[in-house]
């Protein structure tokens, strides 16, 4: 009798740990997760509210980005080959940020239309393609599988 | 040559682990004593075998012999020595084969101080451990094969990915895996157990010294791994809950619930079932952290090739394992009897709050980790969950895991009073609560005051232990002598409990402050600019040219100042390496005791007015954020003084104490 309340002690707390965990978990999920799109997405289905925090992601399109002579902002286009967004960005970019580049980029769209970017990601390696951007390409028909190098 | 020994060693080894894994399991129920005897001699040939293949792997990579594709793929010549030896993990098939060495290295141990278990269990556990050996090797052979040759050979090699040629990472993995695959004796131990229809205290003291070590060493694994993205990656943070990062914590969580229940089967008698379910989620965790960072199915440095039939396998073998093992625990954990019976308000009652926040918590995580993976494989949209979510989820649910530990650790078993263990720590209890109103008082917004919330913590953490040990040698009630005789002979698991608490209050401390008051400030500085942070004054020297063994690069000098006295300089470089065609960006860090100035160069701008080039710079000031490391390694330290008990090394007796089966009225209060 006393095992199985001791048993029952047990599950029960279990039982409130996970409800609490649950419950943090929903609510996260509400809020703190953030959406990837493509160009395409935000130019001819999705709605995104100004306020919402998002990760955008394309190539940096040829002739829009040039190393800031003085100061931090950046101003700079990225595309998925059919349609394009332009992006501000106040900070610095990383090493390997060139025209033609596949981003991804994180922030929020301002009034007037811009996207005003808190973090840019591009990664380690030349070669290397942010999966988002790969699909976004794919399917905006413009993808062209990288030549192998080796 | 070399080459095809090594193939050819992994292809014995791999023909000797099915001997392991089948022949010490049928004579264990069978009653065959030869066939039981198999065992050990065939742990201690796979140990030769994957040795060997190891070394030549070694060989191949310290000789930049790029007939063999591994190498050419992974090394170059111009390599410094450390990252060639390194280079033989830094990539997935060597990786492999680290892993599959680390394991036959733990068979080999398990096989010779393994004289003090029964002779069906110590076989059943080498045998478990040789179908476990058999799978990777398998998954090595037929999928990841670092022996392959290349005709013709290459004049010269790719070379290592540069953000991995560096001496915290070369160390990374060695110890990650000393962890992972360390875990793998605690499930062989509960699947043998199983087996047998059998766990006892007995049984608790010879998994728990496995259990330690393979804690200790991931603990250090994962320190490391967060020290190197704090100074390589140059975003100076230490943790971004990436899920490569909480594929290693994850194991690590339940591996630290399944630490603390192994003690109240070992003291109590108590709560088997649910051990032995720990164990074999602790390393089933460990093959999943393996599988998503192997299989190509997460974006990072980690993933060297995506291969879709590695992550098959991996996975195939990832459903065997787990679901194999836990059938198994469905079928006969019912046989296995509860022990001791316990009040809530207890030592066990305490462990068990610990056991099911820790468990909870890695599943939080790995709920973060998988969702997005999900969410896109069902088509619901591509997400990203990052430490919003974490913070938002995890961190509250391990309050509590951090308030208890000192409680618990003083609570009697069975029945504990806690008004009188919070008597005897009233000390502990005042400073932490001055520590929470001293940083609250300062507190302009609710992240300080959270902030201040985690200082308490800390502190109550560190002075809390320091107050179970002061009290157990009888510090300032006795001569200082008496104190000094009581603790030399005070149990070393009981000490390292206390260093292992206190360390974690020490990294609570670190993490606390060095999220809540970071200082950032990016700037563009020509020569001579001051850039001032957090009461220090950073003069831009201007930057010069430097080559290194097989990088060329620019190193930048920071002149810190602090009330007009020269106190040190950084360093920060930005490095090309032509082979790799990549650039990385080192960190320059001076680290004090009240935290880190870290400056990181960003891009040069020429023909700047001052003459010389100006640079985008990036300097932060991450207050105490060493002790998190600091904390960590004495974590692990506190584990290590642990496994030095006397009670480990004079080895498990002969036959278990007979359970207290008079206290059944307790439970029912």
């Amino acid at each position: 009798m006393t095992r199985k309340k001791r048993r029952m002690n047990f599950i029960l707390f279990g039982l409130v740990v996970l409800g609490i965990a649950a419950a943090l978990v929903l609510n996260a999920l509400e809020d703190k997760i953030v959406f990837f799109y493509s160009p395409s997405d935000i130019a001819t289905k999705t709605e995104v509210a100004i306020s919402q925090k998002i990760r955008v992601g394309g190539l940096v399109k040829k002739g829009t980005w040039e190393k800031p002579k003085t100061g931090l902002d950046h101003n700079f286009t990225i595309t998925d080959l059919r349609h394009e967004i332009s992006i501000l960005y106040k900070g610095i970019v990383p090493d390997i940020f060139r025209e033609g580049q596949g981003v991804v980029v994180l922030g929020k769209f301002q009034p007037d239309g811009k996207f005003r970017a808190e973090e840019v990601l591009a990664k380690h390696d030349e070669k290397y393609m942010p999966p988002e951007v790969a699909e976004a390409l794919k399917k905006s028909g413009k993808w062209k599988p990288l030549k192998e190098t080796k | 040559m070399t080459a095809e020994i090594g193939h050819f060693s992994l292809i014995l080894a791999l023909v000797l682990s099915i001997f392991q894994g089948t022949i010490p399991l049928a004579g264990a129920a069978l009653n065959r004593n030869q066939w039981v005897a198999v065992a050990r001699p065939a742990a201690r040939g796979q140990f030769l075998f994957v040795t060997i293949a190891f070394l030549s792997l070694i060989y191949a990579f310290l000789t930049s012999d790029f007939s063999v594709a591994n190498v050419a793929q992974n090394s170059h010549t111009l390599k410094p020595i450390l990252y060639k030896f390194a280079g033989v993990w830094g990539n997935h098939e060597g990786s492999m084969v680290l892993w599959v060495f680390i394991l036959a290295l733990f068979g080999l141990a398990v096989a010779e101080f393994g004289n003090g278990l029964p002779p069906t269990l110590h076989a059943r556990v080498l045998a478990i451990q040789g179908l476990i050996g058999f799978a990777f090797l398998a998954f090595i052979l037929f999928t990841s094969n670092p022996f392959l040759r290349l005709d013709p050979p290459p004049m010269e090699g790719n070379g290592l990915n540069p953000v991995l040629q560096d001496p915290g990472l070369a160390f990374h993995p060695p110890f990650l895996y000393l962890g992972y695959v360390g875990f793998s004796i605690a499930f062989s131990f509960a699947v043998a157990a199983l087996i047998e229809g059998r766990v006892d205290p007995a049984w608790a003291r010879w998994v728990r010294p496995w259990t330690l070590a393979a804690w200790c060493a991931l603990t250090v694994g994962i320190a490391l791994g967060s020290w190197w993205a704090y100074y390589e990656l140059g975003w100076g943070g230490w943790w971004f809950w990436d899920p490569v990062e909480n594929a290693s914590f994850i194991p690590w969580l339940v591996g630290t619930a399944l630490l603390h229940s192994s003690i109240v089967v070992e003291k109590r008698d108590a709560l088997k079932s649910w051990t032995i379910l720990l164990a074999i989620l602790t390393f089933s965790m460990s093959l999943l952290g393996t599988f998503l960072v192997r299989s190509g199915i997460l974006t990072s440095v980690h993933t060297f090739a995506s291969d879709p039939e590695r992550g098959v396998f991996i996975l195939g073998l990832l459903v065997f394992v787990v679901g194999g093992s836990l059938t198994l625990y469905a079928i006969r954990a019912p046989m296995l009897k509860g022990g001791g019976l316990f009040a809530p308000i207890s030592r066990e009652g305490a462990l068990v709050l610990n056991n099911l926040l820790l468990t909870t918590g890695a599943a939080v995580v790995l709920l973060g980790t998988l969702y997005p993976l999900i969410l896109d494989a069902v088509g619901g949209g591509k997400i990203s969950v990052g430490p919003p979510f974490f913070n938002a989820t995890f961190v509250p649910l391990m309050v509590p895991v951090m308030l208890a530990p000192v409680v618990g650790a003083m609570l009697h078993w069975k029945r504990g009073d806690i008004g009188s263990v919070l008597g005897r720590l009233k000390i502990a209890l005042s400073i932490a609560l001055i520590g929470i109103v001293a940083t609250g008082y300062f507190a302009e917004n609710i992240k300080d005051l959270l902030a201040a919330g985690g200082i308490g913590i800390g502190v109550w953490l560190i002075f809390g232990s320091t107050v179970e040990i002061s009290e157990r040698i009888s510090l300032f009630r006795g001569t200082f002598s008496n104190s000094l005789r009581r603790f030399a002979r005070l149990p070393r698991s009981q000490l390292g409990m206390a260093i292992a608490h206190g360390a974690l209050g020490i990294m609570v401390l670190g993490i606390t402050a060095s999220s809540a008051w970071r200082v950032e400030n990016i700037q563009l500085m020509a020569p001579g600019d001051i850039a001032s942070v957090s009461g220090y004054s950073l003069k831009f020297d201007g930057t010069k040219k430097i080559i290194g063994p097989n990088y060329q690069g620019e190193r930048g000098t920071f002149i810190i100042t602090k009330d007009g006295k020269k106190i040190g300089t950084l360093n920060p470089e930005k490095r090309r390496y032509p082979s790799a065609n990549s650039e990385t960006t080192e960190a320059g860090i001076l680290t004090t005791i009240s935290g880190d100035l870290y400056a990181v160069l960003g891009d040069e701008r020429k023909n700047s007015a001052q003459g010389g080039s100006s640079w985008t710079a990036r300097i932060y000031f991450n207050p105490l954020v060493a002790w998190i490391w600091i904390g960590a390694i004495l974590m692990a330290a506190g584990g290590i003084i642990s496994l030095t008990d006397r009670r480990h090394r004079i080895g498990p007796p002969k036959t278990a104490r007979s359970p207290n089966k008079n206290n059944n009225k307790i439970s029912s209060i």
